[in-house]
């Protein structure tokens, strides 16, 4: 960056500099701010269903009565109807993977982190980086404009599977609820492959001198990989959107059957099933992008934390890329009740199985990283010691339902729910909470509240597992996954208690995260001024200012270390940042250091 | 903040970053195609004698023009970024036109294609042949839109030339010429897939 770059920068008008900036950590925050928007619209809708599903024909207290009475409730009465219960649920799942989730994990994080982690100013195509965060918004709005057409929302489930979604029984050229979400998809996924180009080339071109690949932080790793899998994912979801728009909007057949009994018109020839295979092409590895970033910024924070080096650090990014490489070829598990060659299924059932095995590695390398170490529970420590035994219990349940006959049996019911929450939020969120409560002091220059921090997540913790543990009690009873009532089956009759107490959990899970937002805010007013180095970390972007400005960094950085020497013998302190100059040698795969005056052959006896 | 500083040296893998980024929106662009082409075979497996009547149904000379001007195209880019780097800003500017032009010619020709379609009522929506139909549009219909959306740059750039500074980045060209060598591939392989295979 030039001096006559910086001279102009402070001209900068306000909207470039809050609005369409090109800076890495402004569109961080924005992809926060968005995020943390549509978590509370998309746990609104869940409280809905969840209200639904306890007391099924009871009135929503307090929303119930200004909600319209169209398809929305039933007329004069609060009481959701059918349709809008399916609503409900396509829209909880689409905002929260589509809007919650992955702009967190991949935008937000991805944003922060790279550029500080790996020593540079800035992303390596800043105005392409700013395209992809404001692709969301616009995004978001189309997706939720679905309430103001005819029919309401889309309602096809987050999948969207055909022919529900294809035919919409509406004349050709009408927008539906349906065809708003596929072209707010397609714009998502357009925002997301930029950003994953663009973190593909900074990882690449812009590390700081000295920088080897293999000295880049976990969460740098994740991410570059997790980039790799939006590259060639993300495209082939917007094939079958684009094919599924098609069906949709100008009723071509690509995934309409013959022989379908409908009201109108229609021409078959399609496959329904085939839209199925597209979809989970991305939408498996979709579950990694999810999950990995996440699972670096947890190695971070606990190496931080338990002040010791990652134990097996390349093993560590071996089963990362392991795990995105399997991602691809395991896609068939979610199709097993859809009809398939059992050979197939097989094939897919052993490819899935094997995932659990990078999975182990990773789990096994974060205990032995806490194995024997100085633990600090700070609030980010005890969301990423939550993530890794939330992604145990996530991971346990998984190898249920990746064996095809156990499959079968608890396929579409609340078992799946109970296995995707305790990944998506025992894991994806809390790493996210990790991370918010770990890079905080460097997003705004404030110390976050440690003690409304640990508030919030004790109550998290409990109350999210109240709320999503008896889901696999109510899964392995029979409870059906999409049903509007429960009451109606005899054999659920007996499960209404459990239902209701998941619902009451779910209530003050939903309401635990008010802290969170109270919490941001308020250290945002009246934090402690945040040090340079709050944790006395050793990556990177703690050697920047306290609150960087455009920019980054105001010393020129040379990396000369991996990031996790934690607890170095023959050094006073027990971090040692990558970038402070120093010898050290290996004895052991353990590193001394050696003091500057010494020679280095002394050691070598050993 | 000191303003000495140099985080943003030279590229550590010596390419440019646009040209990095570049090859990876290639990479995505191909998977993008790729999942024309999987559901292409798939449906084709199962349609056989739809997708008979269909291919008979094209124009396969107007598409075989369409192969040459793109394939020219693609020669006349890659002779404008040699003038380019060479600072032959007169010869940069003429076979980027003819780039353009070429460009557009494909357009035209499409178009013709199209319209004669449409009067057949050969499209999407009627009984016989909606399934190849569709495909014949969405994936000719895709790659008219990456056809277009080459052109944009080009003419930016086109014009450009004509300032005092004339057009200075030729990296930028490079980057430009790689995307359009791309949508001339695909064409290479949408060709024979919808107009020559005749099941």
């Amino acid at each position: 960056m030039s001096t006559a770059d910086h001279a102009h920068h402070h001209e900068l008008p306000w909207y470039r500099k809050y609005v369409f900036s090109t800076d890495h950590k402004v569109i961080a925050k924005q992809f926060m701010l968005s995020s943390l928007f549509f978590l509370f619209v998309g746990g609104a809708f869940a409280l809905f269903i969840r209200w639904q599903l306890a007391y099924p024909g009871t009135p929503i207290p307090v929303i119930g009565s200004i909600l319209p009475a169209t398809w929305v409730t039933e007329p004069g009465s609060g009481i959701i109807t059918p349709e809008f219960y399916a609503q409900l649920l396509t829209m909880h799942g689409s905002i929260m993977i589509f809007f919650v989730i992955i702009p967190f994990a991949v935008g937000m994080f991805g944003n922060f982190c790279i550029p500080l982690m790996i020593g540079t100013d800035d992303m390596a195509l800043p105005r392409l980086n700013m395209w992809s965060f404001w692709l969301v918004p616009p995004a978001g709005l189309i997706m939720m404009a679905g309430f103001f057409t005819e029919t309401g929302y889309a309602a096809a489930g987050w999948t969207s599977y055909p022919p529900l979604s294809a035919m919409t029984g509406l004349p050709t050229f009408t927008i539906s609820g349906q065809t708003l979400w596929l072209i707010s998809v397609f714009l998502v996924g357009f925002s997301s492959i930029m950003g994953a180009v663009n973190y593909v080339t900074t990882v690449l071109n812009k590390r700081a001198k000295g920088m080897k690949l293999f000295d880049m932080p976990l969460t740098v790793w994740a991410l570059f990989i997790t980039a790799i899998i939006v590259t060639l994912g993300t495209p082939v979801l917007a094939a079958g959107l684009a094919m599924l728009f098609m069906d949709n909007f100008l009723h071509t057949s690509f995934f309409l059957p013959d022989n379908l009994v409908t009201s109108s018109k229609y021409f078959g020839g399609g496959q329904p099933v085939l839209f199925q295979h597209v979809f989970w092409f991305y939408s498996h590895p979709a579950v990694y992008i999810m999950i990995l970033p996440l699972m670096g910024v947890v190695s971070d924070v606990m190496a931080t934390f338990s002040r010791k080096p990652i134990y097996g650090y390349k093993a560590m990014v071996f089963a990362i890329a392991g795990i995105a490489f399997l991602g691809f070829i395991v896609w068939g598990h979610h199709m097993f009740q859809s009809g398939m060659n059992p050979l197939l299924g097989t094939t897919f059932m052993l490819s899935t199985i094997v995932i659990a095995v990078p999975s182990s590695i990773k789990v096994f390398n974060w205990l032995g990283t806490l194995w024997r170490g100085n633990i600090k529970f700070t609030a980010a420590m005890l969301n990423a010691l939550a993530f890794v035994s939330m992604f145990i219990i996530g991971g346990l349940s998984g190898v249920f339902m990746a064996s095809a006959p156990v499959d079968i049996y608890i396929h579409d019911t609340y078992f799946i729910v109970a296995h995707i929450h305790y990944v998506l939020f025992g894991g994806s969120l809390f790493g996210i909470f990790a991370g918010i409560y770990y890079w905080y002091p460097k997003m705004f220059g404030k110390m976050l509240n440690e003690s409304w921090g640990r508030k919030h997540f004790y109550w998290s913790f409990v109350t999210f597992n109240l709320t999503f543990f008896p889901m696999h009690i109510l899964g392995v009873g029979g409870h059906m996954r999409r049903i509007y009532d429960p009451n109606v089956y005899d054999f659920l009759k007996g499960l209404g208690g459990v239902n209701e107490f998941v619902t009451i959990s779910a209530i003050a899970l939903g309401f635990s995260q008010l802290v969170l937002v109270f919490n941001v805010l308020w250290s945002l007013k009246f934090g402690k001024k945040a040090p340079r180095n709050p944790w006395r970390a050793n990556t990177l972007e703690w050697a920047a200012p306290a609150h960087p400005g455009h920019g980054n960094f105001d010393t020129d950085i040379t990396v000369y270390r991996g990031p996790y020497e934690y607890s170095v013998d023959g050094r006073e302190l027990d971090y040692w940042p990558q970038w402070e100059e120093g010898k050290s040698i290996s004895i052991h795969h353990h590193t001394v250091a050696v003091p500057e005056s010494n020679d280095t052959r002394t050691f070598g006896a050993h | 903040m000191s303003s000495a500083l140099n985080l943003s040296h030279e590229p550590v893998t010596k390419v440019k970053h646009g040209k990095i980024a570049m090859w990876a929106f290639l990479a995505s662009e191909l998977m993008f195609f790729s999942g024309f082409f999987g559901t292409f075979i798939v449906l084709r497996n199962t349609n056989y004698e739809v997708f008979k009547h269909g291919a008979h149904e094209l124009a396969w000379p107007l598409a075989l023009l369409n192969t040459f001007i793109l394939i020219g195209s693609s020669l006349t880019m890659a002779m404008a970024i040699y003038h380019l780097e060479r600072h032959n800003n007169g010869k940069f500017r003429t076979y980027l036109g003819l780039t353009i032009l070429g460009a557009f010619g494909f357009l035209i020709v499409k178009y013709f294609e199209y319209s004669a379609k449409w009067q057949h009522h050969l499209f999407p929506g009627q009984d016989e042949h909606t399934v190849f139909f569709s495909f014949y549009f969405l994936m000719t219909g895709f790659h008219a839109m990456h056809v277009v959306g080459g052109m944009i740059p080009m003419v930016y750039m086109f014009f450009k030339s004509y300032t005092k500074s004339a057009y200075p980045h030729p990296s930028k060209v490079e980057t430009l010429g790689l995307y359009w060598h791309f949508v001339d591939l695909m064409w290479i392989f949408i060709f024979p897939a919808l107009y020559l295979i005749f099941p």
